[in-house]
């Protein structure tokens, strides 16, 4: 026998199901009474500084169907790149977004305010990117991306250049539609298939 | 702000499989390339913080939060309690723990729930609280009844709470299942079955506690979460060309 390591495991992830919206957006469902203040409801204030942008999607299954059920959660930074919670970070600026496909059409909106340039860990600038995780009924285990825009120079992004295979990396750059909104459709499956991240 | 160090790479192979037949809608919504591997960095490191004020009286208490006191809900009653650790067995505190979960009968207060079990006019099926000093959080609440759901002929989820944790990192992002012990349904669901290994599954199975359990009250179950911990190191070379 050797020694025992000090390290516990992870819990095992479960798919959030078909009724996540009951948790995690109430009045998504029409039981929004339940909790004075949601969460997630906007990841900007009235006065945050930056430009407002609204980002418009779908999450396609392997099938091209838009799922009517995901749930997806947005993190991202103020307009000068810092995080909520950070040192000089905007107060107007909560970062985390919660947000739901349509259930007609499948649709979903973000409405946020473009995000400011980090760097990674190794010290190298990233260009601006909102992080994402979408969950959902037959999503095992949450899934992570990130929406780069097609208007900022992307081309010494630290992540972008590790994806090998150069035309993927156009599935995770949000296109603009006018100005001020962009559209970021989301593939499960099939060609196009979205890049999902493990970080 | 001190670097707490890189996020611990995620065991995929303790999670469930993306891809699973059995459950049949994951067999459109899993992604078939690989994941793109990388280190974590300040967009995953770093999370939203929920203060205080964000949490109402009686938020973990689905007993009663659903007619604001008014007047209880129909079921057993349980408390469902537990710690939220990191991986280096450090408490996770003052982070957001969310649950629903279906009536006493097995039906949900959703649109999209059409199962003939009734509605209980005092249950909403949702609460949340934050975790204290010590990473521990609790739930007053009923417990869940089975219910039946369009898979193969004739699947049934076993009892269960959805339960979703923030962490303090994006990165920690977790949202799972709570079952209970001694339910035969768990043998059986393709969902509880997309987790491969039977000792990974058995930590999603929460003991009864009777210690915790209160006399003429309620029943209580223990459900320990652990959430992705930080690899801090006194060597943290940066890769070559990176
Ligand atoms: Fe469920």
């Amino acid at each position: 026998m050797v020694q025992k390591l000090d390290i516990l495991q992870e819990t095992p992830s479960q798919t959030a199901g078909p009724y996540v919206h009951i948790g995690l957006m109430p009045s998504y469902t029409g039981n929004g009474q339940i909790f004075a203040q949601e969460v997630g409801v906007s990841p900007i204030e009235e006065g945050a500084e930056g430009e407002i942008i609204e980002i418009v999607g779908s999450v396609f299954d392997g099938t091209g169907w838009a799922l009517r059920d995901a749930l997806i959660e947005s993190w991202q930074p103020d307009a000068k790149g810092r995080f909520a919670g950070q040192e000089g970070a905007d107060p107007k600026v909560s970062g985390l977004c919660r947000f739901a496909a349509d259930a007609t059409s499948g649709e979903f909106t973000l409405r946020t305010i473009k995000p400011g340039a980090v760097r990674n860990r190794a010290g190298v600038m990233q260009a601006p990117h909102i992080s994402l995780w979408i969950v959902s009924r037959g999503i095992n285990i949450g899934l992570s991306t990130r929406i780069y825009f097609d208007d900022e120079d992307n081309s010494a992004d630290p992540l972008l250049g590790r994806i090998e295979q150069s035309p993927r990396v156009e599935t995770l750059i949000a296109k603009t539609e006018a100005p001020g909104r962009y559209r970021f459709n989301i593939r499960l499956q099939g060609t196009d298939e979205t890049v999902f991240l493990d970080l | 702000m001190t670097d707490l160090g890189p996020l611990i790479p995620r065991n995929r192979a303790i999670h469930p499989e993306p891809y699973d037949p059995g459950y049949k809608t994951s067999v459109t919504r899993s992604p078939n390339l690989p994941l793109l591997s990388l280190e974590s960095g300040p967009s995953e490191e770093t999370g939203p913080a929920f203060g205080h004020g964000l949490i109402g009286a009686l938020d973990n208490n689905l007993i009663l939060n659903w007619t604001q006191g008014a007047a209880p809900a129909v079921g057993e009653r349980i408390l469902l309690h537990g710690r939220v650790l990191d991986e280096n067995a450090r408490p996770v505190r003052n982070t957001l723990v969310e649950i629903w979960q279906a009536n006493a009968g097995g039906r949900y207060r959703h649109k999209k729930d059409s199962y003939f079990a009734p509605l209980d006019p005092n249950f909403g099926g949702c609460g949340r609280t934050l975790t204290d000093d010590e990473g521990r959080y609790e739930f007053l609440t009923i417990r869940p009844g089975a219910y039946p759901w369009p898979n193969r002929g004739n699947d049934w989820r076993p009892m269960h709470i959805h339960v979703s944790v923030f962490g303090h990192s994006f990165g920690q992002r977790l949202i799972t299942q709570v079952y209970f012990e001694g339910d035969p349904l768990i043998a059986h669901c393709p969902i509880a079955a997309t987790i491969k290994s039977r000792a990974q599954l058995d930590r999603l199975v929460a003991p009864l506690d009777l210690a915790h359990s209160r006399p003429q009250d309620y029943l209580a179950y223990k459900f320990d979460i652990v959430l992705r911990g930080r690899r801090q190191s006194m060597f943290e070379n940066k890769l070559e060309g990176m």
